[in-house]
This record gives C-alpha cells, structure tokens and sequence, in this order.
C-alpha cells in the first residue's frame, strides 16, 4: 500500500467488470428467491392495526345517508371515518385533474368507490365493522358509452368542470379531444384504389400486477407520517397526499416497499391516502392489503376503445389517407386519460407513412370503473385497429401482408401526422423481415407415439380435441410507441451518486426515487456506475423522497431517463474525483493534465489505457457525492386543432409473428409461438431486455384470446372481479418466444438506448389476431376473441 | 384458537388464530414468514404454494385448523430442505432446521436490508440456495418476483419426481402459478437450468 | 366462528347432528375462496382432514368406493383403469395444488353446477353414500342427487362419506370446455361412458343447466340407433349422421345460460361438439379393444 499517493504500477486498464451491456444479475435475486424480500404487504409494525375500506356497492348514485354508528361500537375497531372526516379543504386527487375523491361526496360515480374506512386490530374486525356501516343510496341512471354520455340531456359525471381541458372539450362528459389534421384527406381519397373501413372494439384490459395495493402509515413523533408504499412514482403520490394531509411534504416520508408488479397500475394512487389518514387519526400504525377482488376496483384499467378507421391506398400498394376516430372509455375519473387520448391520435397513423391524415381521439368520463395507465396506453388500442386495417387492404390488394406494410413503412427522417420528424433510427421494415425470417415452428407437434398430447393442443389439459378441427394460422403486426413524457411534460429524473473506500475498495452509492417495479432499474443503475466510476462494488440505497423525484416507473422511460440521471451524474462524480487526483498525484504523471482520463476497474486510466492510480488512493478517506437531475429534449404540447407539434422525445419499435392453432368447431386458440424482433437502440442489460420483449408480449397474447375486465352495460357494475373470471395466461397458455434484438443507436439518448418495455406490448395482440383470422377466414374486429366469435355463437 | 405445527422443521404455535384464518395468513402475519404470498387468495395463482406433508397445495385454501400437528415447507425452508433431500437425509422437512429465530412480518426500518443487501451483481454470496433457486437467479426468471416463492416450491417438487421433465412436463406442473412479468419463457428456462446441473450432478 | 375438529367419523356425523348449519371443510378450496372473500360466514367449520378413511378407496367387483376426499391427484394416478372418465375429469381441475387437496366430496357437497367431477359421475353411473347419526347410511343414486342450483339431496344432519361408482366396463371419456388451457372453470363439460355389458351409453352435461344432466333422449336415441344397427357386435363405424343426430340431441338437452364464461348459445353448441368428439373417441377404442381380443382370438 503506497503512502506517498505515488502510481504503484503501471498496467492496461480494463473495461469494468459488470457494466452496461453486461447480463449481470439482479441485486435483489437472492432475496426474491428466498422469500426475504420485503413487499409493501408484507410490512409489519408493532401494534398496528389494519385498514379496510368500504366501497360502493352501485355505479352511480346520491348518497343519501352514512350511518357509522355500529361499526365504530365494534369492539377492536380504533376508527371509522367518511368525507366529513376529511381534515382539510382538499378532498381530491388526481394525476392531473384533481378530480377524484379521497372518499365519496354525496355522490359516488362508479361501483367500487371508496365511501368510508375502518382501522381495527384484526382484519376480520375491520371488514365486520365495515359492513356494519350503512349506506343510503339513491341510484341514478348510469352513463356508460359515447351515445350515452355526449347525448343532449345527459347526466354530467361531473358537475362545474373547471380544469384545463374543460374549456375545448365538444362536451363536458368529455375529458379531453385531440385532433390531428395534416394534409388533406378529401383530395387524397381520390387517388385511391381501394379503400378499407373498420369498426374495432378493444376490451378493457386489467394490469393483474400480482402483488395487492398495500402499504403501512407510521404515524411519526414530528405529527408527520411515514408510508412504506408499493407505487410507481413516490413523489408524485406525495405531492397528491400531502394537501389531503394537511401536511407539508417534508412531514410526509415516504419509502418504497416492495413491489410485486405494476404495469401502470399504480400510477394512480390507492390506499396511500385512506392508510395516512387512518394512522394520523389513530396514532397508530396501519397496514392496507387490498385481497384481488378489492384490487379489481382499487385501480385504473386499460382504457376500452371503439376505434373507427378508413384506410386508402393505390392499387400499386401505397398509402394514400387515413381518417379515425379513436374514442376511449376513461369512466368516471380523468386519471391519465389526457395522455391516453394524446399517445393514441398521435400514434394512430402506426408506423406508416401516409402524408394525409385526418384523426380524432376522445376520452369520455362515464360511471365505468375508472381507466387510466396500462403498459402502452393509447398505443395498445390503436395499433390492434390499425393493424387490422393493413391485413384488409393486403388482403384486398392481392398483396403479401409484410410485403405491403413494408413498402409503407417509415423509416428515420418520416414525418409524423404531428409533422415531428422521426429523427432516430426507424427500422419499422427491418424489424418486419427478420420476424418472417425466423424459422416456423414444426407443424403439429401435439403429435406423439402415445397418441395427441393434448398439453400441446387448444384447450389444453381439459382434453376437447385430438387434432380435430385444428387449424394453424400465422399472422404479423408491427407497431410504434412514443418513450417517455410526452406534450411539453418537464421530464426528468434525480439521481444522488456517492463514491468512498470502504474496507480498502472503492464503492460506489446510488440513491435516486426510481421506483423498482420489477422491471430491472436497480441492476441497470449498477451497471451504470461501474462504467462510469470504474468500480465493482455498487450500494444501491432504498428509493424514497429524500432524493429528488425519479419521475414514474412507466412509459417506457426509467432507463433511458433515470438510467441517464445515474450516468450524468456519475460523470459529475467522475469529474469531481479526478479533480482530486489531479490536484494530489497531478505532479507525478503529466497525462493528468493533458488526457480524457477514465476509471475503469478501480484506477484512473488514460483514453491509451494507461494507468495514473488507484481510486483506493485518490479517494483516501474522502467521499464524493452530488446529486443531480437530467432531463431529456424538451417536447412541445400538441396543437389542440391540429395536433401538429414535436410532442415526443422518442420512439420505439416492436414486430412479430403469431403461429397459432385454433380448434375451430371449439373456438379454442393455442399460440404456438410469437416471435418478435425489436430495435432497442442500446442492450444495456441484455438478459433483461428479452424478459421485458418476452412479458410484454404475453400480456398481449392475454388481451387478445382472454383478458376483459366484463362491466355490465346496465348497472356500470363490474361482472368478473376475481382471478376465477378475469383470466390471465398460465404457462400452458405461453407460446415459445424466440427475440431478435437489434441495437441501432439513438445519438439522443444515454448510451445509444431506446426505452424498450412498452412496444412488445403493442403488435403482439394484432399479430394474434391476425393468425387467428388467418386460421378461420372470420373477419374479427373485437379483442380478446372469445369461442364465441370464432363459432357464430356470440 | 391454538394452532401447533411444524414450519420448515421446527415446531411452531400460534395463539388467537380466528377460525376462519387461513395458513397464508398465519405463515405471514403470525410467524414471521412472509415469503409465501398473497397474490389472490382464491387459489387461482399458485403464489403461496407450500408443501403440507410433502405435497405442493395453496395455503390461502388451507384453514389454519387444518394444520393441527403436520408439516410445513415454505420458501423460507426451501433451501434446507433442498439440501436434506441432496444428502439423502429426510426430505420430509420434519429434521433439523438453520432457519433464525422466527420474527413476525418485517418491521420496517428492516425492509430495506431485506431488499437491498444484495448491494450488485454478487448474488447469492453468503446465501446457501437449492438449486431451482440459483437458477432462477441466473437465468432471469425473476423481474417483481411475487410469484417467485410459489413456482419455486411447486418447481423444487417437480423436480424432486420428474428429474428429467419435458418441456410440456415442467408447463403442466406450473400451470397452477401465474406470472406476470416474464412470459414464462424464462421460468422455463430456469426449470431447465436446475434440471440439468441436478442431472450433472452440480 | 367456531373450528370443529373431529377425530373420528362418528364424531363427525355427531357434530354435524348438532349443528346442521356446520359447512364441512376438506379440501378447502371452495369454502376457503367464500371465507377468504367474505362471501360466507358460516357459524361453524367441520374439519374433516383427520378423517384418514375419507382419503381411502376400495375397488371392488363392480364398483369402487371412493373416500369422500380421495384427491383428484391421486384418482388420475391410481383410478385410471377403473374410472377412465373421471380421472379425465380429475385432470381437468384447476391446477396442480389444488388436484391436491380437492375431491369428489367437495364437489358434491357445494353441487355447482360447474364441477368437474359430475359428467364423469353421472357417465359412469355412480351412488353417493351419505351418512347421518341419526338414520345412518344411505345411498342416493347420482341421477337423484343434484336438486338444484349449488343443491343437493343432502339433509342437513348428513355428510357424504364415499362415492360409489361404477368400474368401468368401456371405454370412458371428458372434456371441458374453458377459455383457458390450464386452470379454469368450466364454459361447459361432456362426460361419455360406453357400458358394453349392458350396451348401452350413458352422458354427462356440466354448466350448461342449472344442475349436471344426463342427455338422455341422446342416450336413448344411440342405444337403439347401436341396437339396430348391430353395432356393438358388428363393431362398424357410427355414421357421421348418427354422430350429429347424438349431437344435436345433447345439444338439446342443454338448458344453459349467458354469464360471464360464455354465452348459452355457445354452451349448447360446445356440448354438441364435445359429444361428437368423445363419441368418436370412445368408439374407437371399443373397435380397437374388439379388434385386438378378436386378433388374440
């Protein structure tokens, strides 16, 4: 060990082991596999008690009284508290529109609202209690399509809109209208051969994150409060909860506990209000776990969609127009739909080129179960849509279905229907020829010596065919998806980087708010410090609101905008340490003054690889820490009648293929494989990124043959709230997924990276669709397919 | 009510159990064994899979009365059980046991350390883990991991009977645990993984 | 709410003599999903896993005795031969932890109308051995024991004991029809048993009625359409139109509804499927079994 701080040695240095582009492994596995790892329902405190909630038992109604006499009597139970309990004069949230009750007012606009709750020392005693609490309703018709809530007299969802899109709406049960016209469609049509209309219906979608809402309050000496909360965003919940509170934020800490899964649905908040409010009121702890039924109405859905589209193109395959109308059911409160309706007229063209356009997005408020965030929001819908247009006009034209969308694909340099230029690579036709190129999976291989495997066939173990009727049928689909907040959103990300010796090796601490969804953040940020600092050893410290905001774990964007918070601010860190070195060991080598130096491997390095000195001595016993925010290109909000503007930051692409097998006496659909090629600029952590491709797609795949949260058309009232009804895909249900990654750099972006999570999401419901359609010639405009629609029986 | 059972080889009893409890909710609230979770409670998701007498069943669908005097595998024992049955000991579960003292849930000022102490890519040093667990760790079957405990249990009994399993042999024997993140290919992969290094003898 | 937890089956029986209101629990995976859910409240649970005998069974001449919690696991591993269809339908439940822990009895006792096991019960022909302290054990014939939606001929004081069902004497067959390749609820179920001793065919119809049903104008019209035509000895192929006559009828024995699984039109049309499919399964291998003991002759 050198006292003097001289260079020991010299030596080539080395990439660091463990950076970006590396399959490291995740640093939570260990705990994950051996059931240590703490979700936010398995926090436990002293004394606590546990909160229930009690929800509306009808969509849309007066409340007419709130008797919380006898529950409050029930031995055990500390609190029953409503509306009038609320502390302060806000009693809403919202993501951006407030307009969300903490507890119903008066009135309650979609079943399963919360009306009131209850903390007791036992969860049996609070839902006992809970039920004792009586509830007058005095029901009102209930709004539940476009008809019924733009008609003349309808009922309004709500009453005195005031917030920013109320001024431009057609119509207050509207929340948010974005048209965009370029071009000029009527001349266009003209140069037409062939024109395809369409009428699609996309069901409504649940994330089935299987970790339940839940968290802990801990009521703190301070008379603040501390939330231990599975959330996507933790400071976008605090800058909701506090005003609720009455509290300013610094009172409210929050910490994120383990999240078991998220896919948008908890953008919005869900018990975080209801356990605070319980806690501060009792002085005690109190722990939320919503079981699945309560979390079917505990978050925001997949906005359901009716997607009406006119397509043209000339007889030698070009497009010519395009015209939509994409109405979204928002129900009965605003949660993200705004973002909705702007990703889904933007994004409605797909990726094509088609110079006149003519688009309209809406999203209505209705009593539906609220929609908001879900994994490619406004993409999702318009993609099944639009790619069902391309099959038809194919199809029509005589022409190969790749073949034709590739002869209209976009590529860098394409305008947008926005008129934003795609100023990244596009690799749209690309991504479509190496998913054809992929070889087929062998055909039926359900096939054995000891007869049908029926394991292999549609319907599976319950044994309906041996291979009769079966029918394989191969479909594509190929999408786009805007990475990260769009419309002029300020997004950016905070990251704390600290660099010290600890036991004689460098170590490097990440702090930032990222919230860890599942997604692989927390092994992408140590991958990110070590190139960037040159060490092995990386402290990821816990995600809460003592750093600066992380922004949301959603729209496909932790990576590239966290991912690059961590980078710039490493590069901070890096700069800071060099600067110690030179001003300790700068007289021992010239390169100090003169070289882009690096650290890689623990040392100092020159751009040539040589080595000027251990970080173990450069650092000493001093600790280098800053924290920082970065932001990406700023965007620009879309013009509200012409929706042209540079709205977004980036995009991403997904293809694939679908082999499917349908039974088609039965109507039973058995994917056999879905095979999808993406571009994703950059694999920082390439074992993660085909497990992002893979997931995705199969929430695809359960959209399209058997994911629909049913809401009856009469009452608004939700028909499946359980696992047993709401069906998502098991591993007999899962294809093969065989993934092609292409990594075509985007100069914008930290390292070359595209956000990657949502796009797979995107084609793989089309791509199915088309291979059943393909299977059985039926012409299909609704998703998921049921037996049903695939036997004249609906 | 006075629940008394064995929990991953060591005697456990639970006090002022309502009678309508079940094992999930006393494995996770009144023994200090969250591990096995509670992702639908109606047994449709496989995510508090636990061996009962050696046999994989959901502990959200097990009355806490039910358990009177049997045995209990949980994630938590997985490992230990694992290696028992390697050494060709009682793979029962009902010899011997490393678990620590049982605490109760996870107070918080402790949920970090049990989310964030393993601090890089060093997974799994100083943890002993069965082999169905290193291998879901390597090949990347865990994104949130709130399935994970289930499929691990339900996987370790596969291939404790079918050491050499098919791959619609390991989508049958999962078919009880849904996932959500994945897609399943690399849960596949995993059961895979662990089959062969059982089968190399690693 | 009160666990009770007999150690014996006269225990049992006089628990549930005292308290008819008792929701016996075996397998737990129906009464847990109401608990766990709120839906019910019952004022006392009878456990019955500390009743060994209930997870036994005894295969006899003609019929096997199957202890009330026998688990689908172990039917489709040891009942196989004896009970073909119901080991098919065994396979069909839910998933593999849940095979585990439930049985017929459970089945049974709630009487959904979604159970796997009933087509293959009332195919094969079966009694259900119900016991009470007071007037003892009878035997309820399967085609008597479904009375309604989630009903049965239970009396309040009895508890089912075992299943008798009938060995099989042909081939067997099932299948059940869900929007899902592995663990679901059935849309609809077709159990199909061909009876060669007495030449005749029996079905079962699950979730598309209020209650499992018997298609038995299909059975009457194939048992004679077989009789006339010689077919049990000629051993020829049933003619497609003799096929989806059977079909048609099943079909029409249907008295199915629209929820949330399925339409009723879906239902009926599904079960016509299904029948056709399993009719030709089980006739093929009832020619295949002639052929090969006429070879052998």
């Amino acid at each position: 060990m050198p006292t003097n701080g001289a260079p020991t040695k010299i030596t080539q240095g080395s990439q660091t082991k463990g950076g970006i582009g590396e399959s490291t492994l995740r640093p939570d596995g260990t705990l994950k596999v051996t059931g240590e790892f703490a979700y936010s329902s398995d926090m436990w405190h002293e004394d606590m008690l546990w909160g229930q909630i009690l929800r509306s038992t009808v969509a849309h109604a007066e409340i007419v009284s709130i008797d919380t006499g006898e529950a409050l009597a029930t031995p055990g139970v500390y609190a029953v508290l409503t509306y009038d309990d609320l502390p302060t004069a806000v009693k809403n949230y919202g993501l951006e529109i407030q307009d969300t009750p903490v507890l119903a007012h008066g009135k309650v606009r979609h079943h399963g609202e919360p009306v009131a709750l209850v903390a007791a020392d036992h969860p049996e005693t609070a839902r006992r209690a809970a039920a004792k609490i009586k509830v007058e309703y005095k029901e009102l018709p209930v709004i539940t399509d476009e008809a019924s809530a733009t008609a003349p007299d309808a009922i309004l969802v709500h009453e005195g809109r005031d917030d920013h899109h109320s001024g431009h709406v057609p119509h207050p049960n509207i929340v948010h209208r974005q048209p965009i016209i370029r071009g000029n469609v009527e001349e266009a049509r003209k140069r037409a051969d062939v024109i395809v209309e369409g009428e699609y219906t996309f069901g409504m979608q649940d994330q089935a994150f299987l970790g339940p809402e839940s968290g802990l309050a801990v009521p703190e000496e301070d008379g603040g409060v501390h939330l231990y909360i599975a959330t996507q965003w933790l400071h976008s919940d605090l800058r909701q909860i506090a005003p609720v509170l009455g509290l300013p934020e610094e009172k409210v800490r929050m910490t994120l506990a383990g999240v078991g899964g998220a896919f948008g649905g908890r953008e919005d908040l869900s018990m975080q209000i209801h356990a605070c409010l319980l806690a501060l009121r009792t002085g005690k702890p109190v722990k939320i776990v919503y079981n699945r039924f309560e979390s079917f109405f505990g978050h925001v859905h997949r906005h359901p969609a009716k997607l009406y589209y006119e397509h043209g193109a000339t007889k030698d395959g070009k497009l010519t127009h395009m015209k939509c109308k994409i109405v979204l059911d928002g129900g009965a409160y605003a949660s993200a739909s705004p973002a909705v309706v702007g990703n889904a007229s933007s994004l409605s063209v797909g990726p094509y080129v088609i110079d006149d356009v003519d688009i309209e997005a809406i999203a209505l408020y209705t009593n539906n179960p609220p929609c908001g965030a879900m994994r490619g929001f406004g993409a999702v819908q318009a993609c099944f849509a639009y790619e069902a247009q391309m099959d038809k006009l194919a199809k029509k034209l005589g022409m190969d279905p790749v073949e034709f969308r590739q002869l209209n694909a976009m590529e860098q340099g394409t305008l947008m229907p926005t008129g934003q230029p795609v100023d990244s690579p596009a690799p749209v036709a690309e991504l479509l020829r190496r998913v054809k190129a992929m070889p087929m999976p062998p055909e039926r291989q359900w096939e054995s010596s000891e007869g049908a495997d029926v394991r292999q066939l549609p319907g599976g173990l319950s044994n309906t065919t041996h291979g009769e009727g079966v029918v394989r049928g191969i479909g594509y689909a190929v999408g786009i998806k805007n990475v990260g907040f769009s419309e002029g959103f300020d997004d950016y990300s905070t990251a704390k980087v600290r660099m010290e010796v600890v036991n004689g090796e460098p170590v490097a601490t990440v702090h930032t708010a990222m919230a860890e969804v599942g997604q692989g953040g927390v092994t992408v940020h140590a991958q990110i410090a070590r190139t960037e600092l040159g060490v092995t050893q990386v402290t990821i410290h816990p995600a809460d609101t003592r750093v600066g905001s992380a922004g949301s774990t959603s729209a496909s964007r932790q990576t590239y905008v966290t991912g690059g918070a961590v980078k710039h601010t490493s590069e901070l860190v890096r700069e800071k340490v060099l600067e110690l070195g030179r001003r300790k060991f700068g007289t021992y080598h010239p390169a100090w003054a003169t070289a882009e130096l690096l650290l890689e491997g623990g040392k100092v390095v020159t751009d040539g690889g040589e080595v000027l000195g251990d970080l173990v001595d450069v650092l000493g016993d001093e600790a280098v820490e800053i924290e920082a925010e970065w932001r990406h290109r700023p965007t620009e909000a879309f013009d509200l009648r012409t929706g042209q503007g540079n709205g977004h930051v980036q995009y991403s692409f997904a293809a694939h293929r679908a082999v499917v097998e349908v039974d088609t006496e039965l109507g039973l659909v058995k994917v056999i494989e879905l095979a999808c090629a993406q571009d994703v600029g950059k694999a920082l952590n390439p074992l993660s990124v085909v497990g992002q491709i893979q997931g995705g797609t199969i929430q695809g795949l359960g959209v399209a043959v058997m994911e629909e949260i049913i809401v009856d058309p009469k009452t608004a009232k939700v028909r499946n709230p359980s696992f047993t009804d709401y069906l998502i895909p098991t591993i007999l249900d899962t294809p093969t997924i065989p993934v092609d990654v292409l990594e075509l750099a985007d100069d914008h972006a930290p390292y070359g990276l595209r956000g990657i999570g949502e796009a797979p999401t995107l084609s793989s419901t089309p791509a199915v669709l088309a291979a059943i359609r393909n299977a059985t010639g039926l012409e299909l405009n609704r998703t998921p397919v049921r037996p049903e629609h695939l036997t004249g029986t609906a | 009510m006075r629940v008394n059972f064995t929990v991953n080889g060591r005697p456990q009893e639970a006090d002022d159990v309502w009678e309508g409890e079940s094992l999930l909710y006393v494995l996770r609230e009144r023994l200090g064994l969250p591990g096995s979770k509670n992702a639908c409670e109606q047994g449709e998701c496989g995510s508090c899979t636990v061996r009962l007498d050696g046999v994989p069943v959901c502990s959200c669908l097990v009355a806490a009365g039910q358990v009177e005097g049997r045995e209990v595998v949980t994630v938590e024992g997985l490992a230990d059980y694992a290696k028992q049955r390697s050494e060709g000991g009682c793979a029962t579960g009902t010899c011997g046991t490393t678990l620590q003292d049982a605490q109760l849930g996870v107070p918080p000022g402790e949920a970090w350390g049990r989310q964030a102490k393993g601090t890089d890519s060093q997974t799994g040093e100083g943890t002993e883990l069965s082999p169905i667990q290193q291998a879901f760790i390597d090949a990347g079957a865990v994104q949130c991991g709130f399935c994970t405990p289930g499929l691990l249990v339900a996987a370790d009994e596969m291939l404790e009977n079918n050491p050499d399993p098919t791959d619609a042999d390991i989508r049958e024997a999962l078919s009880g645990n849904l996932c959500r993140c994945t897609g399943y290919e690399k849960i596949m992969d995993a059961v895979r993984l662990a089959a062969a290094r059982q089968s190399e003898g690693v | 709410m009160d666990f009770i937890r007999p150690a014996s089956w006269e225990e049992a029986l006089a628990a549930k003599a005292e308290h008819p209101t008792a929701v016996p629990i075996a397998g737990g995976t129906d009464v847990m999903v109401e608990i766990n859910f709120d839906h019910r409240r019952p004022e006392y649970l009878l456990d019955l896993n500390r009743i060994g005998d209930l997870t036994e069974w005894e295969v006899g001449e003609d019929t096997v005795r199957l202890g009330a919690s026998v688990s689908y696991t172990k039917i489709m591993e040891n009942l196989r031969a004896e009970l073909p269809g119901l080991a098919l339908a065994s396979h069909t439940v839910a998933s593999p932890q849940i095979r585990n822990r439930g049985g017929v009895g459970g089945n049974l006792g709630t009487a959904s109308p979604a159970g796997d096991a009933h087509p293959a019960l009332l195919s094969a022909g079966a009694e259900v051995e119900a016991e009470s302290a007071a007037r003892g054990t009878r035997l309820i014939p399967i085609d008597e024991f479904y009375t309604g939606v989630k009903r049965n001929a239970l009396q309040p004081d009895e508890l089912i004991r075992a299943v008798h069902i009938k060995k099989a004497d042909g081939p067997q067959q099932y299948s059940k029809v869900g929007t899902r390749n592995a663990m679901v609820i059935a849309v609809c179920a077709f159990g199909l048993a061909l009876h060669p001793e007495t030449r005749t065919v029996r079905t079962g119809i699950g979730s598309a009625a209020p209650t499992p049903v018997r298609a038995k104008t299909a059975e009457d019209f194939l048992n004679a359409a077989l009789e006339e035509g010689g077919f049990w000895d000629n051993g020829k192929i049933i003619t497609p139109s003799a096929a989806k006559q059977f079909a048609d009828l099943c079909s029409a024995a249907c008295n199915p509804i629209d929820d949330v699984r399925g339409t009723a039109s879906y239902r009926r049309h599904a079960v016509g499927v299904m029948a056709r499919r399993t009719l030709t399964w089980t006739w093929e291998s009832y020619r295949d079994a002639r052929r090969a003991s006429e070879g052998a002759a």
